[in-house]
């Protein structure tokens, strides 16, 4: 067993998704592009130490998105998620849709 | 919890009070007008700016229990800061930040490694060193809400030195009716300990954790081997992989 990993979970994008998103990106489900593999962001494997933030598949490794944060602007790139599905409890009003990719 | 429909942005908050812990880590009381209350479980992200503009961000397990926004007559959470050597934010807080200095923060955040009083099921909280922050905040929450749920904590730690919330621990187990509490040592034991030094090992979790029949909420946090390691093993022992809810943090400080 060791100490030292590369990457921590999903749970970790939760405050930055949270600048761009009115609700948790870490409890949607998003389905990888890749291999098919359906899980909550929060299972994902986040690597921080790079320009911006990359979260991979925990099935296959390869990259479900990247979130890079500048003074004055962000980039989300989707695009190895083919949907990503919120909970949204029913008594609230949707203010956003989910993101399709 | 008061849902907030705006994207999150910082806002400051201010030291009210400083506890050392152990040798390498403390918990900062924080000052934050008008929190919005939290979920136990939930973290903030801490940031850092230096006089140059360069800013650090790490983020922090939420460690005081959860109430509503308006139980808050003084707004002040808590975390619990581990010193890692080298680190560019827990020196900082650890050594040097004081009683009435300011830092920013966001959140709270994060609705995947949360528990709410109104489950139902028993829980089985396992922590590596200072993953145990936001499982002390769910034992915390669980007296202050009133749950009767029992609790089972599995604690793992290096050596006594590093043990944190040794003394409300054990307060807790003689007070707060359910609650279990057992310290595994990794490296070194007290005097007369029982159990040998050495990793949390599948004996460990099938003596002091629940049999997979209950079907208990997990929750694990810790470094990301040892939540790595402990999740497998709660798995092979049949538990619901649905139901094991991990919480990961690498070696950044």
């Amino acid at each position: 067993m060791t100490d030292v990993a590369e990457w921590v979970d999903g749970n970790d994008i939760a405050g930055p998704a949270r600048e761009l998103f009115t609700v948790d990106l870490t409890t949607a489900r998003g389905r990888c592009v890749n291999c098919g593999r359906v899980a909550m962001i929060a299972e994902a494997h986040v690597y921080q130490r790079a320009p911006g933030i990359v979260a991979r598949c925990s099935g296959c490794d390869s990259v479900l998105l990247r979130l890079v944060r500048a003074p004055n602007r962000a980039w989300l790139d989707l695009r190895g998620l083919s949907y990503l599905e919120f909970p949204i409890p029913a008594a609230a009003t949707p203010e956003v849709m989910p993101v399709v990719a | 919890m008061t849902r907030t429909r705006r994207p999150l942005t910082w806002r400051v908050a201010a030291i009210a009070a400083v506890r050392e812990e152990s040798v390498a880590a403390r918990t900062l009381v924080l000052d934050v007008p008008d929190w919005p209350g939290h979920l136990a479980g939930q973290h903030i992200d801490v940031r850092l700016t230096a006089p140059d503009g360069y800013t650090a961000q790490r983020s922090y397990s939420l460690a005081s229990a959860a109430r509503a926004a308006a139980a808050y007559a003084v707004s002040t959470v808590e975390i619990m800061v581990q010193r890692i050597p080298h680190g560019e934010v827990s020196p900082w807080l650890c050594d040097i930040a004081m009683v009435g200095d300011q830092f920013e923060i966001r959140g709270p955040v994060g609705g995947y490694f949360v528990w709410e009083p109104s489950r139902p099921e028993p829980v089985l909280l396992v922590a590596g060193g200072s993953g145990i922050a936001p499982l002390m905040s769910m034992i915390r929450t669980r007296k202050e809400a009133g749950s009767r749920v029992p609790f089972r904590l599995i604690y793992s730690v290096r050596d006594p030195d590093t043990l944190i919330y040794g003394e409300e621990l054990a307060r807790r187990v003689r007070d707060d009716h359910g609650l279990d509490v057992t310290i595994v040592y990794t490296r070194q034991t007290p005097p007369g300990w029982r159990r040998p030094p050495g990793r949390v090992t599948a004996q460990d979790l099938a003596e002091a954790g629940w049999p997979p029949a209950l079907a208990p909420a997990c929750y694990v946090c810790g470094p990301t081997g040892f939540v790595e390691t402990v999740a497998d093993l709660l798995v092979a022992a049949g538990h619901d992989p649905a139901a094991i809810r991990t919480e990961r943090f690498g070696p950044t400080g």
